[in-house]
């Protein structure tokens, strides 16, 4: 059975790579990634970690509600450990 | 008269073709102009690259197209054992063929009967460039970065793609360190064709997934 996990709400200032229409929404990861240094410190110079990547699968209804073309067509998109938390 | 040019009545006279001539560009340099001219001239100052490494990389990235990914598919047509590696590694599989890719991590996704792919980068522009070279303008707008996640069976049919309800649709946002490309399937009627004449019917859009491959 898949993992399920959750994007995390915050918002901090900055340069991040979560986009906002997947904030709050629930997904399974498809696949995990490896660890990549982290962009948000990357895009200001800084010493970045590495951190774990993954991709994540929604489904059109999660992230859309009722305004889905079709609810259950799916979008993935990559995101940070550190932006997941697991249901 | 060619053609009628409303505003350009006054007399800058006509290009063979019929059309005004382009005005020259005598605008001020824009913020970003300034700086890449400022970046560039100073990494030369300090001996960091020469104007001869900077052209060098322009014609590099010049020579990469999608002819590049047009072989790779055809490749993964031909060969089932490519294929497997290509879905698995496809960076690998992709230098496995020669291409100078850099550090690129390329995830291949493959279309099948049941599933159409597509790729889209909603935060900036990300795309495979050093396989398939600069991406189409159109990628890059914010029209069709948002619109692809939100209704990307209405965009499909614009660009002349119509995924009947029976299939799923699989969208793909670059969000952070992979590129995508898309491993469109393969046309019928194409079975005693080799893989030079069926890279020839692999279009770029076709690799984006917002076109099919020709047909023969």
């Amino acid at each position: 059975m898949a993992e399920r996990v959750r994007v995390k709400t915050m918002s901090p200032p900055g340069h991040v790579r979560a986009p906002h229409y997947l904030r709050g929404k629930t997904g399974e990861i498809e696949r995990p990634l490896g660890a990549y240094k982290n962009p948000e410190q990357l895009a200001y110079g800084l010493d970045a970690a590495p951190k774990e990547l993954f991709r994540v699968r929604f489904t059109m209804a999660e992230i859309w509600g009722d305004r889905a073309e079709r609810a259950e067509d799916t979008l993935d998109a990559e995101i940070y450990a550190h932006w997941l938390e697991r249901l | 008269m060619p053609h009628d040019h409303p505003g350009h009545d006054h007399d800058h006279g006509l290009s063979p073709s019929g059309h005004p001539f382009r005005a020259d560009n005598d605008a001020p340099l824009t913020y970003w102009q300034r700086m890449e001219i400022a970046a560039r001239e100073l990494l030369i100052e300090k001996g960091i690259v020469t104007p001869a490494e900077v052209a060098a990389q322009i014609d590099a990235m010049d020579a990469r197209s999608p002819a590049n990914g047009a072989a790779v598919v055809a490749r993964a047509w031909c060969d089932p054992a490519f294929k497997a590696r290509l879905l698995s590694n496809g960076s690998d599989a992709c230098r496995e063929m020669g291409f100078d890719i850099g550090a690129l991590h390329l995830v291949v996704v493959e279309n099948t009967e049941d599933v159409h792919n597509l790729i889209v980068c909603t935060l900036c522009s990300c795309y495979p460039r050093t396989l398939l070279g600069l991406p189409p303008d159109w990628y890059k707008t914010r029209a069709y970065r948002s619109r692809a996640v939100i209704e990307p069976r209405k965009v499909l049919r614009e660009f002349g793609v119509d995924v009947p309800d029976s299939m799923t649709v699989r969208v793909h946002d670059s969000t952070a360190d992979m590129r995508y490309l898309v491993l469109p399937a393969r046309p019928a009627g194409t079975d005693g064709m080799d893989e030079t004449a069926l890279a020839g019917l692999v279009t770029r859009d076709s690799m984006i997934g917002m076109g099919l491959p020709k047909q023969p």
